[in-house]
């Protein structure tokens, strides 16, 4: 079972082929929709037809819209670009707020706040998505018949699935910060205190320096998971309709390679963010 | 006079500190759960008038559409979860103990590569290998292993590959955390004591995963039951997946009350379980999803 015991020649020719097996498992789907990209025909289907940028650039000769003239697809990445800032940004600020509270505090009730900063993890997206609905519209009710005051933004749209999202990614980006946080040698920063420096100074030279790869982390991976979210995202969504959800609509009614063309983005710019993510987690802390 | 200040400093910070998570948590968590229970705790009695009641739990269980559909979810996810655990128990075994070093990042890196990618994309992979003029069922043709190609969407089997797929990476990550700090010479000794792989396997290796396990599978679990995209798009009409119930209920017919108890019944499930699965390895909750 482990390389210093002697395993006889079948158990490792089976054990590679499963590993081979499982690779090819993993990446045939994203291999499928990358290769589909470039086909010249009308559907994402075998068989092969030659190679075509049309999916990218357009044909109008053909009645083929490509990715880059797809009005719709470009405006709802956009749309799922400015909903991830927002997300990634009330994330990461919460995240270390939450890192500096349970970490540097001592507190009545630490422990069931520890606790409850880790149920969002546990409750399933549509079920976080349909409970912030109604509760946002229990409150737009409410604004609205004791102060007459319109709030549109508790309505089904962007504001709430921003609302959705950061609900369970803060808990993500807490855990994340906490953990840098904790092996942080608390001597450096009484060495700073005792050569005079203020609170604020140690904050900014010592303590947010050494956060920064954690924060810079937490950031790509909030961008990241509200991008692809779609569960908490399909409950809350108005009428502007982020990445996924129009991806969603239109898979249903069967598409054009244009869905494909717009995947073929999606993995390139994934792989750069997890390498960049993977390097960086190297270089920052050679201990893990 | 000084002590006292920094006492009420301290006492700001905290404060300031204490506020985000508040919000966070009362706004976006406890309240909306409990505006949800009670939504479901509400019946309709006439034009614009509720009363206290448990109509929408009745319907519920009196209704069989929605119980099939619930406990049909509920069982195809245990399916979907021992599946995942027995396809990523050897690859995490491969990773943390028969590979070292480069080999061993590599592999490692290359599993986890597809999951950086939108659940959307990988679907939308799915769709065209299986899909009845898609690639798979014209490769069987080709091989002369069926006549003509087979729809191979909207099956169960389908939708358990497409779930066991979705969910690989949450069970490959715990696994490998604890099987890397296993001890070599732990299972070393197993042998010299006259074991063979099997008892190895059992008394000495899963013990020493339980916790990985048990984080592994509670992940998977809660994702697969509260899945909706790829059960309906693999599923299509034949999905009858129970987030598509919820769904139906609060946007298409917009009967928040029914969807409420239908939400209330998911969660109950999926946190009874965590509960069992915690219960069954002995794991505290806080130190399996510091694992994950």
């Amino acid at each position: 079972m482990i390389p210093s015991l002697p395993r006889p020649l079948w158990l490792r020719a089976a054990t590679m082929l499963f590993v081979l097996a499982f690779l090819l498992f993993l990446f045939m789907p994203l291999a499928t929709v990358a290769v589909f990209a470039f086909n010249d025909a009308p559907y994402p289907a075998p068989p092969w037809q030659g190679f075509t940028l049309d999916w990218f650039t357009g044909n109008e000769s053909r009645g083929r819209t490509g990715l880059f003239s797809d009005q719709e697809l470009l405006g709802s990445i956009l749309i799922s670009m400015l909903v991830a800032s927002w997300v990634t940004v009330l994330s990461v600020t919460v995240g270390t707020t939450n890192a500096f509270l349970m970490e540097r505090m001592t507190f009545r009730g630490q422990g069931v706040l520890a606790l409850l900063m880790l149920v969002p993890l546990v409750i399933p997206g549509v079920i976080l998505g349909i409970s912030i609905l109604a509760f946002a519209s229990r409150v737009a009710d409410l604004l609205g018949d004791v102060a007459g005051f319109e709030a549109e933004f508790l309505r089904p749209g962007l504001p709430l699935v921003v609302l959705g999202q950061v609900s369970y990614i803060i808990a993500i980006s807490t855990l994340t910060i906490s953990a840098r946080l904790k092996r942080f040698d608390r001597t450096l920063e009484e060495a700073a205190y005792n050569l005079g420096a203020s609170r604020l100074a140690v904050l900014g030279t010592i303590v947010l320096p050494y956060l920064r790869p954690a924060l810079v982390g937490s950031a790509a991976i909030a961008f990241l998971m509200s991008f692809e979210n779609f569960n908490t995202t399909l409950m809350l969504v108005g009428a502007d309709s982020p990445l996924t959800v129009m991806m969603y609509g239109r898979m249903r009614d069967g598409a054009t390679p244009v869905l494909n063309a717009v995947s073929v983005f999606l993995m390139v710019a994934s792989a750069a963010i997890a390498l960049a993510l993977m390097r960086g987690d190297r270089r920052a802390d050679p201990r893990d | 006079m000084a002590e006292t200040t920094t006492q009420a400093s301290q006492r700001l910070i905290l404060w300031l500190l204490l506020a985000p998570a508040l919000i966070w948590l009362l706004g976006l968590i406890l309240l909306p759960h409990l505006d949800l229970a009670l939504l479901s705790l509400r019946e309709r009695t006439g034009p614009g008038e509720y009363a206290f009641g448990l109509a929408q739990y009745r319907t519920f269980f009196s209704e069989p559409l929605y119980w099939d559909v619930f406990v049909r979810t509920a069982t195809l996810s245990v399916i979907a979860t021992a599946l995942t655990l027995l396809l990523a128990f050897p690859i995490a075994w491969t990773i943390a103990k028969l590979t070292r070093g480069r080999l061993s990042a590599l592999l490692f890196a290359v599993c986890l590569i597809p999951f950086w990618v939108s659940e959307t994309v990988r679907t939308l992979g799915w769709m065209i290998l299986l899909r009845e003029t898609g690639v798979l069922p014209s490769l069987l043709v080709t091989l002369g292993i069926t006549e003509v190609p087979i729809e191979m969407l909207y099956r169960d089997a389908t939708i358990l590959v497409g779930l066991v797929y979705t969910s690989l990476l949450f069970m490959v990550v715990p696994l490998y955390g604890s099987l890397e700090s296993l001890d070599d010479s732990l299972i070393e000794a197993g042998y010299d004591l006259g074991g063979n792989g099997w008892t190895v396997l059992r008394t000495v290796v899963i013990p020493h995963a339980a916790p990985g396990i048990t984080a592994g599978c509670i992940v998977v679990f809660m994702l697969t039951l509260g899945n909706y995209l790829t059960a309906s798009l693999l599923g299509g009409k034949n999905s009858l997946w129970f987030t598509e119930q919820i769904y139906t209920q609060f946007i298409t017919r917009f009967n928040w009350e029914q969807g409420a108890a239908f939400g209330f019944l998911l969660l109950a499930l999926s946190s009874v379980m965590v509960w069992i699965g915690l219960r069954l390895s002995g794991q505290r909750f806080s130190d399996v999803m510091s694992r994950t």
